[in-house]
């Protein structure tokens, strides 16, 4: 968290060097480069048009709204990965896995045993609680395994990575049940008379609700503290093994929230292909914002300023006609240039080599 | 080189940066002999060993081992095991998935391939001739650590070791798998083989070793044959202070008015799972007492077992009379227990955490989940502390990590005192801080128990215990052995009940 600068005299200098060796920093600057590549190549990049869509109704369109939308997903997954990190310096990677399985367990409580049914089942509330409680107890399996039976993050979540979209296919029979209500699409897109789409309000929302935990519990304290030091954390009374496993099962609510939209943008559900490869874009996000991927000290906002920056990438990437084959091989280049910028070391040396510089003159 | 001697170092030195480890220390270790090196944390013994095994390269002195004719150059361990050098550490350090005779000889076959059968009969042969009870194809993890640690050595004796280290080898062994890793002792000892034998354990020692030398503060104190030395003698060369000068440094002369209610905090028969013999234990009102023996004799056992910090496995706890449960530390915590653990780094501090946050870990824990404490008043109370303790620190916010040893000593020391504790457990407060931050914790300590809390104390250093406690415990090899108060507590005294032995 910033701290505000006492109005002493300071030379732009020094307040540079300080901003640096801000966390935050490095998503800013990663996303003021992205947008000064795009304001040069195209500046049309950041036009925002109001249209109307199919049914008439006005919606927004233009890149940066597609980047705040598509990254809505991320954005919540990033919430509670940057957890899960901290407290147990291992990351889950069945979160795409898991995703399938809760947008799974919606469409099956919405349609019944139907395929396309012309009515809903059951209310969406209803849907979207059993999907929320699926995905906990998926969760709640994965930090069982890493908090209780000690088990290293990757591997234990790599059982889920695996099976899960076999259980979301078998929840359903291997059907891709329908869902006919316009209603139940709001989520992914639009609400009717509101031109924003409606991601990014539950977004929003998530982030808010994410604050508040943060400020109104000690949840961040003792993420970090179990995430440092577990030791010391466990002699200052902390349970370390249940604060880990406390976050998994925070991601899997995150989870949940990211499957409803996912299955509502398309109404229905592709078991192989949705939220693929969402957990590495996950992981990124929480290393994009500085935070160690081997845990302790984290700083929420970088991380879901990571998540933006990733969507923003993909979006130019998309936006210069990269093949969708391409598309990961590009980013893999950007992404390896943005980590090894931010890995201490470099930046050690990079302050060395500035202060070196300015010593000359 | 000295008739029969097997090994001999001479002046050797060690420096590290600020620090002379090692000044001109001599070692003779002679054939079929069992040799243990004597002396406190720090005294040079590790340092000894690791140059001698090539893990660390001497600044100065020679080493010559027999059948050598110059001194050799040590420079690696594997140069220290073709010269004849074996060790086995006190964390068994082979792999537990492989057989027990993969593991003995594991990285010694020549060429490609192995030899199984060669290698099983080779290896049930040399378990038999050392009395050890494995079977060469048993998997090691499946064997008592006993015996895994009895492997080791057999592959140490396959590799014709002439010189053998036992690096604290029975710290986790029971009584029973102690008599047999010395009956094996004996045997190699019959063999020719000089072992060099580093342990904490006084007992041990006296029963199988045949010499012993003494190291304090990197310097050779002293080479003696074992009848030649009484625990008393050896205790006080390893303190370094002579017997003589062990007049009662006590000064306080006024006898504290004990308050004679009901203890604060009594424990019986406690015992738990870190190994520690059941034992009796009381603290009352504005009292101060400590645990006293040396390094690992179950100091920090006792407190953490009375903390909760290890699982209990026997005995009660009552506070003020009342029986109490404390299955965790947080239980403890809540009754008003404090506890600054012995291992500053890894189980008080919390490194990444700023200074602040640290302070307020253990009030805000106590707390609860949903009510943080306000950034406000966290500051308030990281101020309070930094000024009332004089912490030297950049401000609240640096991370702990950035603190000298003392400065997060006294953070950790904060953060007990903000849960105003009713008894405060103390362990190894002053290890490794300047002298100026030693005596103001212990000055803090006689101010907290003159505002009438409880307060144990424990040190290694049997000064501080003296200025500071009013009665002592005295542990060896993780018993309780005795308790003095008045005119007991003195040097002498402690130093014949931590030897104990009949001297």
């Amino acid at each position: 968290m910033t701290k505000l600068e006492t109005p002493t005299k300071k030379t732009l200098g020094t307040r540079m060097k300080e901003l640096v060796r801000q966390q935050i920093f490095i998503p800013i600057a990663a996303l003021l480069i992205l947008v000064v590549f795009n304001l040069i190549v195209d500046p049309s990049f950041f036009a925002i048009t109001l249209g109307q869509n199919n049914n008439g109704d006005p919606v927004l369109s233009g890149y940066l709204i597609t980047i705040l939308n598509n990254a809505s997903e991320l954005v919540i997954l990033a919430i509670g990965m940057t957890l899960v990190t901290s407290a147990s310096g291992g990351q889950d990677i069945s979160v795409g896995a898991t995703i399938a399985i809760a947008g799974s367990v919606m469409l099956r409580v919405l349609c019944g045993d139907q395929v396309r049914p012309e009515t809903m089942q059951a209310p969406i509330i209803v849907a979207f609680l059993a999907g929320c409680v699926v995905a906990m107890l998926f969760g709640a399996f994965n930090g069982t395994l890493v908090a209780y039976f000690k088990i290293q993050p990757m591997v234990a979540t790599l059982i889920m990575f695996t099976a899960g979209r076999s259980i979301a296919a078998w929840i359903n029979n291997n059907t891709l049940p329908i869902v006919n209500d316009p209603v139940f699409a709001y989520f992914g897109n639009f609400i009717p008379g509101i031109p924003i789409p409606t991601p990014v309000f539950i977004a929003i929302a998530c982030m808010i609700v994410i604050a508040l935990v943060l400020k109104f519990t000690t949840l961040g304290l003792y993420t970090q503290s179990v995430g440092i030091n577990s030791h010391s954390s466990r002699l200052n009374g902390i349970d370390p093994a249940f604060v880990k496993f406390l976050t998994y099962v925070i991601l899997g609510l995150c989870v949940a929230v990211a499957a409803l939209i996912k299955v509502s943008r398309i109404s229905t559900i592709n078991y192989s292909v949705i939220a693929k490869d969402i957990e590495m874009d996950a992981i990124l996000a929480v290393a994009l914002g500085g935070n160690a991927l081997s845990g302790g000290k984290f700083n929420m906002a970088a991380s879901i300023l990571g998540a933006y920056v990733i969507q923003f990438l993909t979006t130019t990437l998309y936006k210069f006609n990269v093949a969708s084959d391409a598309l990961p091989a590009y980013k893999a280049v950007v992404v390896i240039i943005l980590v090894v910028m931010s890995a201490p070391v470099v930046r050690e040396k990079l302050s060395k080599l500035w202060k070196a510089r300015k010593e000359a003159k | 080189m000295q008739e029969g001697a097997v090994l001999e170092m001479r002046g050797i030195c060690k420096y590290f940066p600020g620090v002379k480890a090692l000044q001109h220390v001599d070692f003779t270790l002679r054939e079929g002999e069992i040799h243990a090196l004597m002396g406190e944390n720090g005294a040079g013994k590790s340092t000894l060993i690791k140059v001698l095994t090539g893990v660390y390269e001497k600044d100065g002195g020679e080493i010559y081992i027999k059948g050598h004719q110059k001194a050799v150059t040590i420079k690696s361990p594997q140069d220290a095991q073709n010269v004849g050098i074996s060790t086995v550490y006190q964390e068994i350090t082979l792999c537990p998935n492989l057989t027990v005779a993969e593991n003995m000889y594991i990285g010694r076959t020549k060429g490609s391939f192995a030899n199984w059968k060669q290698m099983n009969e080779g290896a049930a042969e040399l378990l038999r001739a050392l009395g050890i009870p494995a079977s060469p194809t048993q998997q090691l993890g499946s064997c008592s650590i006993a015996v895994q640690q009895m492997v080791a050595i057999a592959r140490a004796v396959d590799m014709d070791c002439k010189v053998l280290i036992l690096d604290e080898p029975t710290s986790s062994l029971d009584e029973q798998e102690v008599a047999k890793l010395f009956t094996l002792m004996k045997d190699l000892r019959m063999k020719g083989v000089g072992i060099i034998f580093v342990t904490h354990f006084l007992d041990q020692v006296y029963e199988v070793c045949d010499r012993i030398t003494v190291l304090r503060d990197g310097q050779l104190e002293g080479e003696y044959p074992i009848a030649q030395l009484p625990r008393v003698q050896l205790v006080s060369k390893m303190l370094g202070k002579e017997l003589d000068d062990m007049a009662s440094i006590r000064n306080d002369g006024e006898d504290k008015k004990m308050d004679t209610g009901t203890p604060v905090l009594e424990a019986k028969q406690l015992s738990s799972a870190a190994g520690i013999k059941p034992f009796d234990f009381s603290i009352r009102k504005g009292e101060v007492n400590g645990f006293t023996g040396l390094l690992g004799s179950g100091r920090s056992e006792c407190v953490r077992a009375i903390f909760g910090a290890d699982r209990k496995t026997s005995g009660t706890v009552s506070m003020d009379g009342k029986q109490v449960k404390i299955n965790k530390p947080l239980d403890a915590m809540k009754l008003g227990i404090g506890y600054l653990p012995e291992d500053r780094k890894r189980d008080g501090i919390v490194g990444d955490l700023s200074v602040r946050d640290n302070i307020i870990l253990a009030l805000q824990v106590m707390k609860g989940f949903f009510k943080p404490i306000s950034r406000a008043q966290a500051e308030a109370f990281a101020d309070e502390y930094i000024k009332l303790l004089e912490i030297k620190t950049a401000s609240s916010e640096t991370p702990i990590k950035q603190l000298s040893g003392g400065n997060q000593q006294k953070v950790i020391l904060a953060r007990w005192l903000l849960t105003n504790p009713r008894y405060l457990i103390l362990d190894e407060p002053t290890r490794g801080i300047d002298v100026g931050t030693k005596v103001e914790i212990q000055k803090l300590v006689l101010k907290l128990a003159s505002e009438g809390k409880s307060v144990t104390f424990i040190s290694s250093e049997i000064d501080e215990m003296l200025r500071t406690c009013s009665r002592l415990v005295v542990m060896r090899d993780r018993k309780v052995v005795g308790e003095l108060t008045g005119e007991d507590l003195n040097q002498t005294k402690i130093m014949s009940t931590i030897a104990g032995g009949g001297n």
